[in-house]
């Protein structure tokens, strides 16, 4: 029982720490998408907002300084994807790509002017990053044999922003489903002339999706930077932004279906690190490139219509033309 | 839709506008090497010098440009179909495996068989790659843009196995493929007169002849008008008895085969193995390449030039000028996709008060 516990809970935290940021992306690409903007600049915006934490907490020590600078910088790139894609009514896919290409390209640049380090940013200290907390009560039910060490390795032992990514998968859900700004921003990416008809703006509606997208974008990227590494490395969100991409579309917009997805491939992950030079007897190496391909040939299948159906948005991706 | 490109005058939308995007690029870049204490002038200098100042810089800058013009061709051929490529990184990944399976594998041929066969390995395994998300968009309805993006990490995956677990050379710790046979490389173009210390090769030829190639199928052929009006007219397409989803699987087997070109040039042209990750983002620099080529061969080569400048010109300036990363290409070539795709539309209207009263 303890030596399947010792192999099986660093397997379901590291679960957790991965999906993490996959999660907040994910969440993200939902609210852009449910509003009518198709995103496949996640990974850019995770990117500068990674590269923004690091930088902000190294320089001022605060890691709340980071998260806020990986939130405004986010939301900078946000504005160019919303200014372009809903005010210029240009592609969205497009304007999702060059903002991915800028991100790499921007981040390397500042990240050597700043800080020299051949493009990385120093080390963060403790301060300047987010720590595991652990949870209120963790010694006195330590002595219960599995449950306490579950208790305070899984329950707790994890950073802050691991318990807001899994609290706002029932706030999302709750927003889209039961607000009023919910209703309408799903309507502005299904049918936004019935919206434009009850005379609300489509224009302020699909801007907020996307501000939103960028917000957890940023989010998410300063979990990547600031609590799961210590600092900023070239490129260092590593097609997470994909991933999260795919992860919203198996999850069907869903939100609940979104955080299993994100869990899914999260201990996909975990298990192909662990597994990593593993021998199989008659076999040989672990073959751990095909668990990390199966997110992207799981999102294909599915789109390709072999098992259930992808529906996205009626609307994404299509620019609103007001009519006069 | 309106087209309000159809009033601007034809050089205007051919020219003025590419280069008014490019010069907003470089601006923002030039602000930003400005910002963070550089010199952009000098900069801009040690570029131009890096890319076009001696006779290895022109060597190095072809080289760059003939990858940049295949995937740049790669991704106009879908444009022109409407199809959003953004996989020529991994048709051009699977189509080095395509060369890497012929020149391992057919090594006792002599070179002119050799050779194009690894050529057309290549180009088979890249079209394979391209056409199979051309099917599922136009047999299952999946959306192109996705697919061919999980394809880009499919093809990574699949590369890292086969090259770290079933290619890799006998006994080496590195993750490459044994050199192939000397009969498997294109020759230096060092007989026009080019150094010889560049790796540039006779795939930048291959690269003109696929631009002409590309040029005559698609506006000079009824198969290419037919591409072009399932691109711009699918209900019309379908009114003529186009069929639409032969169409892209076509289209997108094409895009994939060009693509492809990537590893002519770097396998057989360069490094004489097949190794990881030699197709360097050049597949994302396509789409920049072809928005700025405004999807035509011609205009293609020319902002492959320009694009094969940068990366060479951008190297060269990391060394001169401490402080400004070779890494900022990569912010011009995003910085253009955003200007010539995205915000393309922001200049028109301008233009189009500049210019149209005052010939009316």
């Amino acid at each position: 029982m303890t030596e399947a516990l010792d192999i099986l809970l660093p397997i379901l935290a590291a679960t957790l720490r991965l999906a993490t940021p996959l999660l907040l992306a994910a969440l993200a690409g939902l609210f852009s998408e449910r509003a009518g903007i198709v995103d496949v600049g996640l990974e850019g915006k995770m990117l500068v907002g990674a590269f923004a934490a690091a930088a902000a907490a190294a320089v001022t020590g605060e890691v709340m300084l980071g998260l806020l600078a990986a939130v405004a910088a986010s939301c900078g790139l946000g504005l160019v994807h919303a200014f372009g894609c809903i005010t210029l009514r240009g592609s969205q896919v497009v304007s999702g790509m060059a903002i991915n290409i800028i991100a790499s390209g921007l981040t390397a640049t500042l990240a050597l002017a700043w800080f020299g380090l051949g493009g990385q940013t120093p080390p963060l200290s403790a301060a300047a990053r987010f720590l595991p907390l652990s949870m209120p009560g963790a010694e006195i039910l330590a002595g219960i044999p599995v449950l306490g060490r579950l208790y305070a390795s899984l329950v707790g032992g994890q950073t802050a922003l691991v318990y807001l990514a899994l609290l706002l998968v029932p706030v999302s859900a709750f927003v889209l489903a039961r607000t009023r700004f919910g209703l309408r921003l799903r309507a502005a990416g299904e049918h936004p002339a019935a919206v434009d008809t009850a005379g609300v703006s489509v224009t302020r509606l699909r801007y907020a999706g996307v501000l939103i997208a960028s917000v957890l974008c940023g989010v998410a990227g300063a979990y990547v930077a600031t609590a799961q590494g210590a600092g900023f490395q070239r490129d260092m969100i590593a097609g997470r932004g994909y991933i999260a991409l795919a992860a919203m579309i198996l999850g069907g917009w869903q939100p609940g279906r979104i955080l299993l997805t994100c869990l899914l491939f999260g201990a996909l992950d975990a298990a192909a690190i662990r597994l990593q030079g593993v021998v199989l007897p008659g076999i040989g190496a672990f073959p751990v490139q095909a668990i990390q391909a199966l997110p992207y040939l799981l999102t294909v299948v599915l789109l390709a219509g072999f098992m259930g159906r992808a529906l996205p948005p009626k609307a994404s991706g299509q620019p609103y033309v007001k009519e006069r | 839709m309106s087209a309000p490109s159809a009033a601007l005058p034809r050089w205007v939308d051919l020219a003025v506008l590419p280069a008014l995007n490019l010069f907003l690029a470089l601006a923002v870049t030039a602000l930003l090497v400005l910002l963070t204490g550089g010199d952009p002038v000098v900069a801009l200098r040690a570029l131009v010098v890096g890319s076009f100042g001696s006779a290895d810089a022109i060597g190095y800058t072809l080289y760059y440009a003939t990858n940049m013009a295949f995937t740049g061709l790669a991704v106009a051929v879908a444009f022109q179909a409407g199809l959003f490529n953004i996989g020529a990184e991994g048709q051009a990944y699977i189509g080095g495996l395509g060369v890497a399976l012929v020149a391992l594998n057919l090594e006792g041929l002599p070179a002119p068989l050799l050779v194009p066969l690894a050529i057309a390995g290549g180009a088979l395994f890249g079209a394979a790659w391209g056409a199979i998300p051309g099917w599922l968009q136009a047999r299952r309805g999946s959306h192109i843009v996705i697919t061919t993006i999980m394809f880009n990490f499919l093809a990574a995956s699949l590369m890292v196995h086969l090259v770290v677990n079933v290619l890799i050379a006998p006994g080496s710790m590195s993750p490459e493929s044994r050199s192939f046979a000397d009969a498997a490389s294109l020759p230096s173009l060092s007989f026009l007169g080019f150094a010889a210390s560049t790796p540039l090769n006779l795939a930048l030829v291959l690269a003109l002849l696929a631009a002409l190639g590309v040029w005559l199928l698609i506006w000079r052929t009824p198969w290419g008008y037919g591409l072009r009006v399932a691109g711009q007219s699918p209900d019309v397409a379908r009114y003529a008895g186009i069929d639409e989803g032969r169409v892209i699987i076509a289209a997108m087997a094409l895009s994939g085969a060009l693509a492809a070109g990537v590893a002519v040039n770097e396998l057989l042209g360069a490094q004489h193995k097949l190794l990881l990750s030699f197709t360097g983002g050049y597949g994302f620099t396509g789409i920049a390449v072809a928005l700025m080529g405004r999807n035509h061969p011609l205009g293609v080569l020319l902002a492959a030039l320009l694009f094969g400048a940068l990366t060479q010109g951008g190297a060269e300036m990391a060394f001169e000028v401490p402080d400004v990363p070779s890494e900022i290409v990569v912010l011009i070539q995003g910085l253009v996709i955003l200007f010539t795709g995205a915000l393309g539309l922001m200049l028109r209207p301008a233009l189009m008060r500049l210019l149209v009263p005052a010939r009316a």
